[in-house]
């Protein structure tokens, strides 16, 4: 059984005593501990199933690269699944669940797959749920999908919040161990802007743990005097819990920081995620351990032999009372000697290696350790628990030739350097063969801006594994990092670290290294995703050849471990049934995030009322008092309607244009674009970016125009006003106002430089209120402060002056065919003259309008609306708009464009007029059916409606869109087609329904 | 004629810093190149100082003219002012292409004050403030929009588009919170 | 992520104050150019793995375009000049010359 010894443990406080729970069950466990050294420390081994196969899973590992321990935390609002164990640090109150089982950890249906096991061969899914085809999305899928997954997605809104920040250094250190902490001196030494950054809440990594020694000290000593030292430079940032999760283009890379995941409720933020740009980036992310692959190596107690280490140091947990240690490196004597030292029985080191020696070796035997040399492990037994091991020759085929009772196995096959971040951004490994692992090649590192390494990589992640060769490699590599930043290393006395004498490690892939098909359907790889020896070695004598395509058939790595134990493993197993070289079957591509990153994280503050700005008018809280149904405009909240009491929307809509044709209706247009453009050559700017002509305008009045692209099509339009001879206020649709500016400048800067023309955007500087209807003259006449009569602003005019004793600026223009004013007032008197409007327009029946009543108004008079009547295929000849269009002008942006063959062809869907023959509303949506199928055997169309109303003023439906010929086809009957499948008729109308004669908007 | 109000009407929020609303503020978008005859004497005219190095302001008293792009600038000065300095814009550049108008109300100002006041701003801005000069206006974005502050007395002045105004006030205070600081 | 330097107001800008704007030198053609000019002006852009040349506007900051010189496969940027010259600057041309010897020119 798994315990917590009486004494020892460098990271506990055992006055500090918190109480958990784990399935409902309550622990105990101390300050300092992570939630996995809680468990065992509570004999609970057993925390979860595997996910194909849902076999008993234990805790593997101490860190990040853990794959099996992942559980439920917290519950309800605080709830997050697929929580490691090993890097969830405990706290009191912690509630955690196991995941993947049903009804119980204990007893889990999902094992029949189990039994099954040797009908679930990699690709399985692949070669059985192929056919009958429809079976996939009926059967198959959901049945596969309800068993697939690992934690379930919380249901209720995250309590926590989180946010991000951003950090500029000169060079940033990940990784806090004795390479770190050493780079970070040197570079901090020197007046470098550093940035130290650890996953972990403590400071030094593996060397304490390991029982190094650097300049005569403890390593634990060198650590806190490091990190002392390091606090007192102005120049330095710490960050423990924070991890560098990804490193991108230019020196970008995203770390979170587990700011308050271990003081729940704090108010502090869960997580913060910090935007780092660094100058250079130096890992010393350290090395992962990689398991060994026999028989059984799944079986709850079968751990890293470095891992079991840990918590015997870190946190006095004994894994187990009896503990068999197997190895093909010197480093696993080290786990053999720390369990003796606590006082824990190691019945037999297994050491593949035939002839092992080194100072360990000669240690662990002169303790009376047994060493069983060239052997290896035939198999483990055990169930929800290991039992004992079979042994046998390493060089054999598994036959037994002791069997040793034991509650754990330490199994240590050799060290990984953490590549993670060095590759994410481009950086190449190379193979060593003498450690058998893959490390950064300096000569092919990830490239910065300036074509100069981004990356270097220190200690144990830069493949110096030792404590000794990593503080010197941290010495060095910082030198480096700083004479590539121009910088210069203070003379300092290197560090030293205590020398142990190592013998060579030898590369174990398979063991025993002739087992038989059996024992290697029984040796996991992918401890997650359930991928074994066998797996792999079926998938190449399938023919996958390529690593990549092996993953993904095998999935191998594929699990939220992303494969931190199992890609070596396995890509040694690949080649070695490809007869390949390692190197040669290469790598799988390292992404981004090293360990997963929660979604709140990634979303920081965006979220509630700050998810995304909302552009609000001066008058946007009387909306809201007076009721006001928004709709989204772009990033604008415009009123839809105004409902009253017992309305509906379309009521509302209604009501709003009856009374605007006769009465008054006043609309809240601020959002419209306003861009002043003005120079000696703005007439001739805008003579290029109009159709029409806008240099001829005189002053004090107003044209309308339209704006394309260079391929022709229509992009916006708008009413200008020439304000005085060098200058125009060019009005833009409301959602065009920055793309039409941002259009301005990009031919005025890159095009035209040497045009005289400045532009502003004004939009926001002015609310602007449209006040419309037969009354409109009225009520401006009544707040008085100008001539607003026909003889002095007649249509398409406008004037400066006062209304109400508010500045304005007055345009007699109109996009409803009443007689309208639309009036701009500074935005900080906005609210204020839109009241004083509805006061002094009391009398005159006075209401607000909202978009959708624009809308209608504007159908009824046919006039076109950016969005409806254009989709990026239209040109103004489309819709008409001819007139709109100088034919003198030698150039306009889009002339060209529209003078290509099938732009000019007479066979475009042209604008018309829809009024159905029953009076009713044409389907948003709806194409004019034409005879025949096309190709695909589709129905054939020959046009589309593209806007579609109720007209509460003609009382019946009437609709614009795009027909073939159309404007030829006047008095035609064509048929639409409805999304419900029926059929409706309409007749072909001009599509001005209301006032052709253009006379109440004159008058 | 209303009183002038600015966008939030002079909302504040305590946090580990302290975020006010002020304003309204008189400005001005000028925009010339800066050899165009007359605009040192419009400046000096309007905002009471000389023409900024590029990207820095220069403040005099309660007015201020700022470095925006190789040929804007921004003119700060107090709301009933904006008239008369455009005036004097006009007349002393009168005859030499520039573009002078009024966006006091096209704007919302922000200052955020205290110790830690940048903190708040490195969460939303991706600006290095260990680089950022004395007297310096940096343009960037705030969030998803966009903004210009500058370091002034014990905080930043903050300035955004009006219709934001909400927005980025709800930014500011959501990041100052107590619990939160850097640390 | 890129970094880069706006040559206007020397701010060290990230892509997310920058708008994209594709290929630079763009020569435009108007009316009167043949279907195979504006075809190709308007159609036809360069996307080598190599030296490149780009617009970008610095949107968050001064508002101006600027021209890029970078390397699209290793992303490393030989230098950013203002947009108003029709070829880029001799200074960058050598440089680019230097860094990538077997470069056949912008055009």
């Amino acid at each position: 059984m798994s315990t917590r010894l009486a004494k020892g443990g460098r990271l506990i406080d055992r006055s500090a005593a918190l109480d958990f729970t784990f399935n409902g069950k309550r622990m105990k466990g101390f300050a300092g501990d992570t939630l996995g050294a809680a468990l065992l420390a509570n004999d609970q081994m057993l925390v979860g199933r595997s996910f194909k196969y849902h076999r008993p899973r234990g805790i593997v590992a101490a860190g990040p690269e853990e794959p099996n321990a992942l559980v439920n935390l917290g519950s309800g609002a605080r709830l997050e699944p697929n929580q490691r164990v090993t890097i969830t640090e405990l706290f009191d109150g912690l509630e955690a669940t196991s995941q993947n089982h049903w009804p119980s950890l204990e007893f889990d249906v999902g094992v029949v797959n189990n039994y099954a096991a040797r009908f679930l061969p990699a690709g399985f899914y692949y070669k059985t749920f192929i056919h009958p085809r429809p079976f996939w999305k009926h059967v198959f899928e959901p049945v596969i999908r309800q068993s697939a997954g690992l934690g379930k997605a919380p249901k209720d809104r995250d309590a926590d919040r989180y946010e991000q920040a951003y950090a500029f250094c000169d060079l940033l250190v990940v990784g806090g161990g004795i390479a770190g902490l050493q780079a970070a001196l040197v570079a901090g030494r020197a007046g470098a802007r550093v940035l130290l950054l650890e996953q972990a809440a403590h400071w030094g990594g593996r060397a304490p743990v390991d029982g190094d020694v650097i300049d005569g000290k403890p390593a634990g000593e060198w650590v806190d005097e490091a990190v002392a030292a390091l606090e007192g430079m102005e120049n330095v940032t710490l960050r423990a819990r924070c991890m560098a999760a990804g490193v991108y283009d230019h020196g970008y890379v995203l770390a979170d920081e587990k700011v308050a995941d271990h003081t729940p409720g704090d108010g502090r933020p869960k997580h913060r995620l910090w935007r780092i740009r660094a100058g250079k980036i130096l890992t010393a992310t350290g090395a992962i351990e990689r398991p060994l692959s026999f028989a059984g190596n799944d079986i709850p107690g079968v751990m890293l032999a470095a891992s079991v280490r840990d918590y015997v140091v870190n946190w006095a947990v004994s894994p187990g009372d009896r503990t068999v240690v197997v190895t093909n490196n010197d480093d696993g004597y080290r786990t053999a000697i720390a369990l003796r030292e606590a006082g824990l029985a190691v019945p037999a080191i297994v050491d593949a290696r035939s002839a092992p020696a080194g100072a360990l070796v000669e240690k662990a035997r002169a303790l009376g350790l047994r060493i069983e040399a060239g052997r290896g492990i035939a198999k483990v037994k055990g169930g929800k628990r290991v039992t004992s091991v079979a042994i046998c020759l390493q060089a054999g085929e598994g036959a037994v030739i002791d069997e040793i009772a034991c509650d754990a196995v330490a199994m240590s096959g050799g060290w990984s350097p953490v590549v993670h971040l060095w590759s994410h951004c481009g950086g190449k490994l190379t193979w060593d063969r003498v450690q058998a692992c893959f490390r950064p090649d300096p000569g092919r590192a990830p490239l910065n801006h300036d074509g100069g390494a981004m990356v270097y990589a220190a200690g144990a992640s830069n493949g110096e594994m030792t404590a000794a060769a990593a503080l010197a490699d941290a010495t060095e590599q910082a030198g480096a990092v700083l004479a590539a930043l121009g910088m210069k290393p203070k003379r300092a006395k290197a560090p030293v670290a205590e020398a142990v004498a190592e013998g060579p490690m030898e590369a174990v892939w398979i063991m025993p290294q002739g087992a038989s098909v059996e024992l290697k359907s029984k040796m996991w790889l992918d401890y997650q995703n359930d991928v074994k020896v066998s797996d792999v070695q079926l998938a190449a004598r399938e023919g996958y050849e390529s690593v990549e395509h092996t993953k993904r058939y095998t999935t191998l790595g594929m699990a939220t471990d992303q494969g931190k134990l199992s890609n070596i493993n396995g890509l040694a197993v690949l080649a070695g049934a490809l007869n390949a070289d390692i190197p040669q079957v290469g790598t799988t591509t390292f992404r981004p995030p090293y360990v997963p990153v929660t979604l709140g994280a990634l979303a920081g503050e965006a979220r509630g009322e700050i998810f995304q700005p909302l552009r609000r008018t001066p008058m946007h809280d009387w909306h809201e008092r007076n009721g006001a149904y928004f709709e989204p405009v772009g990033l604008w909240r415009r009123p839809y309607c105004f409902p009253r009491a017992g309305e509906t929307h379309e009521q509302a809509v209604h009501r709003e244009v009856v009374n605007t044709r006769e009465r008054l209706g006043l609309l809240d247009a601020s959002t419209l674009g306003k861009i002043i453009v003005k120079g000696p050559d703005a007439g001739r700017f805008l003579d290029m970016l109009y159709t029409g002509v806008m240099s001829t305008l005189p002053v004090g009045k107003c044209r309308y125009g339209l704006m394309c692209n260079e391929q022709g099509f229509l992009s916006d339009d708008g009413v200008v006003a020439r304000i005085d001879e060098e200058t125009w206020l060019c009005h833009t649709t409301s959602g065009g106002a920055d793309r039409i500016h941002a259009w301005m400048e990009d031919w005025l800067q890159c095009e035209w430089w040497d045009w005289q023309v400045f532009t502003a955007n004004v939009t926001e500087q002015y609310a602007q209120v449209a006040v419309v209807g037969p009354n409109a003259r009225k009520v401006l006449e009544k707040l008085g402060g100008m001539d607003v009569s026909k003889e002095a602003l007649p249509f398409m005019t406008w004037a400066d002056g006062t209304l109400g004793g508010f500045p304005c600026r007055v345009y007699r223009i109109s996009f409803s065919g009443e007689l309208s004013y639309e009036i701009a007032v500074p935005a900080s008197h906005g609210a204020a003259f839109w009241e004083a409007l509805h006061a002094a327009g009391a009398e005159f029946g006075a209401m607000p309008y909202g978009t959708e009543a624009l809308h209608i108004m504007r159908a009824e008079k046919g006039f076109i609306m950016i969005g409806d009547e254009t989709d990026g295929t239209v040109i103004p000849q489309d819709l008409n708009l001819d007139w709109a269009i100088s034919k003198k002008k030698a150039d306009y942006l889009g002339k060209r464009g529209q003078a290509r063959n099938f732009l000019a062809s007479a066979d475009r869907w042209k604008l018309v007029g829809f009024e159905t023959l029953d009076g009713s509303v044409i389907p948003d949506g709806s194409y004019v059916v034409a005879p025949g199928v096309n190709a695909n055997g589709q129905g054939n169309t020959q046009g589309r409606v593209t806007s579609t109303y109720y007209s509460p003023t003609l009382k019946k439906g009437i609709a614009m869109g795009l027909l073939l010929r159309g404007p030829s086809r006047m008095g035609e009957v064509v048929e639409f087609n409805t999304v419900t499948g029926g059929t409706v008729k309409a007749r072909v109308v001009d599509p001005v329904f209301y006032d052709k004669d253009g006379e109440k908007q004159n008058v | 004629m209303s009183e002038p109000k600015s966008a939030l009407g002079g909302a504040v929020s305590e946090g580990f810093v302290t975020i006010r609303e002020i304003g309204p503020v008189g400005m001005i978008t000028l925009r010339a190149k800066p050899d165009a005859a007359g605009l040192a004497k419009a400046v000096k005219a309007a905002a009471g100082t000389g023409l900024p190095e590029v990207r820095r302001i220069v403040t005099e008293g309660d007015r201020a003219c700022g470095w925006m792009s190789p040929d804007e600038y921004l003119l700060v000065l107090p709301y009933a002012a904006v008239g008369g300095a455009l005036e004097a814009v006009g007349k002393a550049m009168a005859g030499s292409h520039h573009l002078a108008v009024d966006v006091s109300d096209a704007r919302a100002v922000f200052r955020v004050e205290g110790a830690k006041a940048e903190q708040v701003l490195a969460k939303l801005s991706p600006v290095d403030f260990g680089a950022l000069a004395t007297g310096e206006l940096r343009r960037t974005r705030a969030a998803q929009v966009a903004a210009a502050f500058w370091k002034d007395g014990d905080g930043f002045t903050v300035v955004c588009f009006r219709s934001v105004a909400r927005y980025v006030f709800d930014l500011l205070a959501t990041g100052a919170k107590p619990g939160s600081e850097l640390g | 992520m890129l970094l880069l330097e706006c040559p206007y107001c020397g701010v060290k800008a990230e892509e997310t104050e920058l708008s994209p704007g594709y290929e630079a030198h763009l020569k435009r053609y108007g009316p009167g150019s043949t279907d195979e000019e504006f075809e190709a002006y308007m159609f036809a852009r360069k996307n080598p793995k190599g030296v490149h040349f780009e617009r970008w506007r610095h949107t968050y900051g001064c508002g101006k375009w600027f021209l890029a010189a970078r390397c699209t496969a290793t992303l490393e940027v030989f230098g950013t000049y203002p947009a108003q010259v029709g070829e880029p600057p001799a200074e960058i041309i050598e440089k680019i010359k230097a860094r990538r010897p077997d470069w056949k020119g912008y055009k």
